[in-house]
């Protein structure tokens, strides 16, 4: 087990170098030029060279590269060329909000797409089963902005429950803390949560069809048993993998979610870079969202042994 | 299958729902979010990146500087500059030595005193950047501290614009620093942000991209005289003020209207017609701006006067305006090039413009200048919905008057690398961008610097004529007003010839805030914060 981890560990060296390579090059491509955005709309054309040259962008790109990944291999991902704090100070500094709004979107989307999808698929084929699936294919379907606009007027103006806007640190007490996260993971986890639902009841289904169930509801175990013991047990490979897979979406939906509720968090911190062409930063964080995103699967392969003892790992 | 459904469901809830449940009971019993009373929150337009404002011209920059540091002279209303940490000064009798004095009790915030060395160091500094700067050092012989509480500068030559100079908003703005801050070079950004203005900048605090957070300078002390637009007493009603960055129009309204933020000082127009009458939300004008559609003079058909001459009569600035802005109570027409309502309007030389646009004199000037049918590369600025609607204009009439285009979408921080291209169109260069200036600066010949024609040296878009520089410079050296006057008016007979850019008209800029919120100071090209209070 400990070879295969490291073995998948070590296979994710050049994954990450063909992702900074793409990385790097789709940042060139842009035809934004920083310095230009740095120097301010009343700037001449003499202090937009000027400031290019000072920040070394006028250096052939392949020179520009090797730097990059000399730095990145001393652990160094450089400095924004904007504000010129290190970029994993500036990563360090969002990773808060980003993980407070990913762990709440899953809490939040697991809560209510596992019982869903369960009760879904014990109903199968009722009324109950169709309301539910509609559901779930108009929470897929409807975009998130959208959702959110219409919890930010509805809950947060009309009704005044919950802030508008913002993040608050879980040290400033857990009220605020929860408040500000509620309506971006509702928003965030809601496409999120009907990718879950569908997957469950589909893995239930094929589940509840199979002899060990029949022989469980023959031995008199209650209904709840039968579905949340056994059946949603030998169902949850699917939805682990789902729910590993959906990080990718949830990693996208982050950037619109941060943006339209303004929270401070990685996403904000992408578009805000890439608006700018903050290189060192669009750089340093798409490396993390794809190291991240590495690691994410690799837990999920992981959890497979965990609910699965059939499965096992070998070098 | 049969079953209990509420049962299963809430065997499931307990077991996966146990801190949303806690999540989502706390909801229905919160209460909304409010603004503290001592902290003023405003959002601004813009996010705070770079915190020099000696090394970038970006207006949030400036107005992070007019927080923390202050300024030997101010524009008041009527536009003449002010003594602001000048006591007053004297000139000589020839108009070549002026001497400047400091008042009392200026310190910075570490609470050293100003002195006119950090004065001389941080004027030396700036000169280096800002176009007006150049310009009075360019005439200056020497500038130095006679002693702790008196600046001299030695001219050259005559200059009548040494206090304009002193005063200017826009550029780079002459903020005093302490002396060894301003050695710094000017080619690189400072690192120790201690000024000597009505607030101080509270580093640790700043989150880049969302918040920048200032508190009091409990030791300023503000002029006697009221605020007056830039000028008179900067008298901080507030312990604390916190810019917020909200990218998003739709949250920010919501935030204003919630009351979870005192101010928002930029609001597109279309979400100012939507607040307006809304309960606790104030509406009301901001800066004037002057707009711009600038053709590029390097390439072809508007390397020739006859194809830039063709933009004015496909301009009519009634329809331009009321795409890009909508609302007439927010623009009006004006042809003239050092702007409507300042000191220098005038309709001398005008062509076209506001009147009905002419396609035909358009397309006969548009053959004239050896339009060869090659696209007409316009960049529009798909994220900015007044300059975009202005781009389509522009476009629309040129199709009309017979001319190929090629209107090419972006957002605006890639436009402000593609005007840097003086290639060919074919080689990713341009033809025409649509942008404005302030008001303020375009009102004089010296700032309104899409108005100089000093060829590589011009904006974006390189005029390039003798005259029009000549004219610049006789102004600058002319003392008298009438004459001043005069020039001005030959300057723009001129430039209706040339065409440095064909002027679209005047409009303003919206701001918001709550009703509870007094003294925000009207018009300023910089949002400032002092002068603001909160109603009882």
């Amino acid at each position: 087990m400990l070879r295969y981890l490291v073995q998948r560990l070590m296979a994710t060296i050049p994954v990450m170098g063909v992702v900074a390579i793409i990385v790097f090059g789709l940042i060139h491509l842009s035809p934004t030029d920083p310095a230009a955005v740095i120097a301010g709309d009343y700037a001449t054309p003499a202090h937009v060279a000027e400031i290019r040259e000072q920040l070394q962008l006028d250096r052939p790109i392949p020179e520009q590269f090797l730097a990059w990944i000399g730095q990145v291999l001393s652990g160094d991902l450089g400095d924004s060329i904007f504000s010129e704090r290190p970029v994993l100070q500036l990563i360090m500094a969002r990773l808060e909000p980003t993980v407070s709004l990913a762990l709440m979107t899953i809490l939040v989307a697991v809560t209510i797409a596992v019982p869903i999808g369960v009760v879904a698929a014990w109903q199968a084929r009722t009324l109950l089963d169709r309301a539910l699936m509609l559901l779930a294919t108009l929470g897929i379907s409807v975009p998130a902005f959208w959702i959110g606009y219409l919890l930010i007027f509805s809950v947060a103006l009309d009704l005044g429950w919950l802030p508008v806007q913002g993040y608050a640190s879980l040290s400033e007490g857990l009220w605020p803390f929860l408040s500000h996260l509620i309506l971006p993971s509702v928003t965030l986890g809601t496409a999120y949560a009907a990718l879950i639902a569908r997957i469950t009841r589909a893995s239930m289904l094929e589940v509840l069809g199979q002899d060990f169930i029949r022989t469980a509801r023959a031995k008199g175990l209650p209904m709840r048993k039968v579905l949340i013991g056994h059946a949603l047990r030998a169902a949850a490979i699917p939805i682990v993998t789902v729910i590993g897979l959906g990080f990718a979406l949830l990693i996208g939906g982050v950037v619109i979610t941060e943006s339209v509720f303004a929270i401070p968090g990685i996403g904000r911190l992408t578009v805000d870079s890439i608006q700018r062409k903050d290189i060192p930063v669009i750089q340093g964080v798409l490396l993390v969202f794809s190291a991240v995103y590495v690691i994410v699967n690799l837990l999920v392969d992981l959890l497979y042994t965990l609910l699965d003892p059939r499965i096992r790992y070998a070098a | 299958m049969t079953g209990n459904v509420t049962s299963v469901l809430g065997t499931l809830g307990r077991r996966l729902g146990a801190v949303s449940g806690l999540a989502l009971a706390g909801a229905l019993a919160a209460a909304p979010v409010l603004a503290q009373d001592e902290t003023l929150r405003v959002v601004i337009h813009a996010d705070l990146r770079n915190l020099d404002p000696i090394w970038t011209t970006a207006g949030i920059t400036l107005a992070h500087g007019y927080m923390i540091y202050d300024k030997l002279y101010e524009f008041d209303s009527a536009g003449v500059p002010q003594p602001q940490m000048a006591e007053g000064h004297t000139v000589s009798e020839d108009g070549l030595v002026w001497t400047i004095t400091l008042r009392d009790g200026l310190s910075f915030h570490d609470g050293d005193p100003v002195t006119a060395q950090d004065v001389v160091a941080s004027l030396e500094r700036w000169w280096q950047r800002d176009g007006m700067g150049q310009t009075l050092a360019g005439v200056t012989e020497s500038l130095e501290a006679v002693d702790d509480a008196t600046i001299r500068i030695t001219l050259s030559e005559p200059f009548g614009l040494v206090l304009d100079a002193l005063a200017g908003v826009r550029g780079n703005p002459p903020f005093i620093m302490p002396a060894d801050v301003a050695a710094t070079p000017a080619d690189e950004q400072i690192s120790d942000y201690t000024g000597s203005g009505p607030y101080v900048f509270l580093a640790d605090a700043w989150e880049p991209g969302s918040t920048v957070v200032y508190e009091r300078f409990a030791d300023y002390v503000p002029r006697d005289e009221p605020a007056d637009f830039m000028s008179g007493g900067k008298v901080v009603n507030f312990d604390r003020v916190e810019w917020v960055y909200i990218p998003d129009s739709t949250t920010t309204m919501a935030s204003l209207m919630a009351g979870e933020v005192d101010i928002w000082e930029l609001v597109p127009p279309d979400l100012a017609v939507a607040m307006e009458g809304s309960p606790g939300i104030v509406v009301e004008r901001g800066a004037y701006s002057h707009g711009v559609i600038r053709p590029n003079h390097l390439n072809p058909p508007f390397d020739q006067p006859e194809a830039r001459q063709a933009l004015l009569h496909l301009v009519d600035q009634s329809d331009v305006l009321a795409a890009a802005i909508g609302d007439q109570a927010l623009w009006q027409e004006c042809a003239a090039y050092l702007t409507c309502g300042g000191p220098y309007e005038s309709d001398a030389g005008v062509v076209g413009v506001v009147e009905e646009a002419d396609i035909a004199r358009a397309a006969e000037l548009l053959e004239a200048s050896g339009y060869d049918g090659s696209p007409i590369v316009i960049l529009d600025p798909t994220d900015l919905p007044d300059l975009h609607a202005v781009a389509l204009y522009v476009g629309q009439q040129l199709r009309a008057a017979g001319a190929t285009v090629d209107v090419q979408a972006m957002d605006w921080s890639t436009l402000t690398s593609r005007r840097t291209s003086t290639s060919p169109v074919s080689e990713g260069g341009w033809n025409i961008l649509v942008t404005y200036t302030g008001g303020l600066e375009a009102a004089s010949p010296l700032t309104n610097i899409t108005l100089a024609a000093n060829c590589e040296n011009a904006w974006f878009g390189w005029p390039c004529d003798q005259e029009i520089e000549d004219l610049r410079s006789a102004w600058r050296t002319e003392s008298d007003v009438e004459a001043r006057r005069e020039i001005a008016e030959a300057l723009q007979e001129r430039a209706y010839e040339v065409v440095p850019y064909v002027p679209y008209g005047q409009f303003f800029t919206s701001r918001a805030h709550r009703d509870d919120i007094t003294g925000y100071i009207p018009g300023t090209p910089i949002s400032v914060y002092w002068n603001v209070d909160r109603a009882e």
